[in-house]
């Protein structure tokens, strides 16, 4: 690596080069995320072109020319494309742009509240109360939900305490309660970026634009919302990612109708044992994601993907 | 932005208008309906955990009987303990590696840095469950037994490119003509270093071990897939309890959580202020 100890002299800029530590401290890192990732993720891109064994292992290839050429090694990727499944994906889509449109609305106003509205010696309680809750689990935040939500639960029991319900209401285990949980537990998320966003925001440049003359919505709309842009960005990010892979959410709060991509993944290796379909679909759901993500940085800032990060 | 040309009008010191007032108070009753959102599940939860019914949410008298319950309950506390194991153990390790790259990142060669960027943004990018399909491939593979260490491994997988993120954040905030003038006061390049970049570096660091501890204690879905048995964590234990029966022990442990994370949020206070980053002298000043 070109880390040349250069002689301390002014540069063409007239400026010292600062002073800096091997470049080779990143490799163990970088070693780190080589064996951790990307050759598990190759191994299990060549394993999503086997075949499920009879006791849950693999089918052993006996001649891979046959196995290419009859197209069998397509076969989990078939599979993964019919019908029921790409309605699996659909709705893990679906759900996860619900949850980050949600978040999105209720994050905005409290991050420009706090950031703009709440005096500066204050924002800082204003920002631990937002990241206390996600500091207890996740699990047990989840389960909160279940808790309140289920047929002998809080919201029932009030219901039918103060007469307003005759018997109890289903509330758990459909789609809204899934998104309901997914937006508890994603929305940290997206305050925490926006509020760096519209904290670094230059001040003068609003009061320029009442000055000019603007009314606050215009203010806000054609300065305000612009530069916060990338806060905006990396909160959908932050929030859309894990709301399509999750499955812990959707397992604990959905039912079997709410089936989704993470809990297809997860019942091939807990439950229906098929571990080549599993690395299809992980495969199909990380490139779907991918895609968006990249769509989604060419839309925002035509940069790229780290820039938002 | 707005093609006013004329020039700048005066500036008026108007006080708080009416309408400014309102929207003031608009903003306050989202922002505090949206927290109420977020501690309203967890405040009931820590209520019914003194309740005494045993299946319902009703309430029907004040009890310790959960907590006696969850004291005796070696299951949990076994896992807390591995849990704290794990997240002091990846803490240590993600915070020395991800700090080390975001220095040794500082500059690199174009090349160096088109290869690290994308192995960076991976795991941050990567469905969770993906990297836990990955993760117990490749240990199955290589025929490693899922233990401690391996639950170890996955976090730090997924954990240090958060600490590589926030600092080398703050490094790009850094000012370099401090390295610079350290240099010419005649330290050496690791003088320099120790005395003056690491020193500016403290808040980050700190902030993104913390960021990992907390990633790491309450992960659930890598670690259900590379956990092997007898190395349940935490929130694994907490899972298994709600599939078998819902009991208000769970509540209980929620309540010893939040008091756990006060705590550790007014040491954090604490720490922080004790390691603050060191004041720049001003100019003029003495010396």
């Amino acid at each position: 690596m070109g880390g040349a100890p250069a002689p301390r002299e002014p540069g063409p800029g007239g400026r010292v080069p600062p002073l800096h530590p091997s470049p080779w401290l990143s490799s163990p890192t970088l070693l780190l995320l080589a064996a951790g990732l990307v050759v598990p993720l190759a191994l299990i891109f060549l394993d999503s072109f086997r075949l499920r064994g009879v006791y849950g292992g693999f089918t052993p290839i006996p001649d891979l020319w046959e196995h290419l050429a009859s197209g069998a090694f397509l076969g989990n990727y078939r599979r993964a494309t019919q019908g029921i499944y790409l309605l699996i994906f659909w709705r893990s889509l679906w759900i996860a742009a619900l949850t980050t449109a949600l978040c999105l609305l209720a994050a905005y106003p409290v991050a420009y509240w706090l950031a703009v509205m709440v005096r500066p010696s204050r924002r800082p309680l204003g920002l631990l109360l937002v990241v206390v809750p996600f500091w207890t689990s996740f699990v047990v935040r989840t389960f909160a939900w279940v808790w309140i939500l289920r047929t002998e639960g809080l919201v029932n029991n009030v219901l039918l305490a103060t007469g307003l319900a005759d018997q109890p209401l289903h509330l758990l285990y459909n789609p809204f309660s899934v998104l309901l949980g997914l937006v508890y537990g994603e929305l940290p998320f997206m305050i925490l970026p926006i509020y760096a966003a519209l904290e670094r925001l230059d001040r003068s440049l609003l009061e320029a634009s009442a000055d000019l003359g603007a009314g606050p919505l215009t203010t806000f709309w054609r300065v305000t919302l612009p530069l916060t842009v990338p806060g905006v960005a990396a909160g959908v990010i932050l929030v859309f990612v894990p709301s399509v892979g999750q499955f812990l959410i959707s397992d604990m709060l959905g039912g079997a109708r709410t089936m989704l991509a993470g809990n297809l993944i997860q019942n091939q290796f807990f439950g229906g044992r098929n571990q080549p379909f599993g690395f299809a679909v992980s495969f199909l759901l990380t490139a779907l994601v991918l895609l968006i993500l990249w769509a989604y940085t060419r839309l925002v800032k035509r940069g790229r993907l780290e820039d938002l990060l | 932005m707005t093609p006013s040309g004329e020039g700048v009008l005066p500036r008026t010191r108007t006080g708080v208008r009416p309408a400014v007032r309102a929207t003031r108070a608009t903003f306050a009753a989202y922002s505090v309906a949206i927290y109420a959102f977020l501690y309203a599940p967890i405040a009931v939860l820590v209520l019914f955990s003194f309740n005494a019914a045993t299946q319902t949410a009703v309430w029907s008298g004040f009890t310790l009987r959960w907590y006696r319950e969850l004291a005796a309950d070696e299951a949990v506390w076994r896992a807390a303990w591995v849990s704290l194991e794990v997240a002091v153990a990846t803490t240590v390790t993600a915070t020395a590696l991800g700090t080390a790259a975001a220095i040794g990142l500082r500059r690199t060669p174009p090349l160096v840095r088109r290869i690290a960027t994308p192995l960076l943004v991976l795991p941050i990018v990567l469905p969770e469950i993906v990297m836990a399909v990955a993760l117990l491939r490749v240990f199955g593979a290589s025929g490693i037994t899922l233990d401690f260490w391996t639950i170890w491994f996955a976090h730090v997988v997924f954990c240090v490119s958060y600490v590589v993120i926030v600092v080398q954040a703050r490094l790009a905030g850094m000012d370099d003509a401090l390295e610079e003038a350290a240099a010419d006061l005649g330290a050496t390049r690791w003088v320099a270093f120790w005395k003056v970049t690491l020193p500016q570096l403290w808040p980050a660091v700190l902030s993104s071990a913390l960021l990992v501890l907390t990633l790491s204690i309450d992960d659930y879905v890598v670690t259900s897939f590379v956990a092997g048995v007898g190395n349940t964590t935490l929130p694994l234990q907490i899972y298994a309890m709600f599939r078998k029966h819902i009991t208000p022990e769970i509540n209980a442990i929620c309540t010893l959580l939040l008091v756990a994370t006060t705590a550790m949020i007014l040491l954090a206070a604490v720490l922080q202020r004790t390691v603050r980053q060191p004041r720049l002298p001003r100019k003029g000043g003495p010396r």
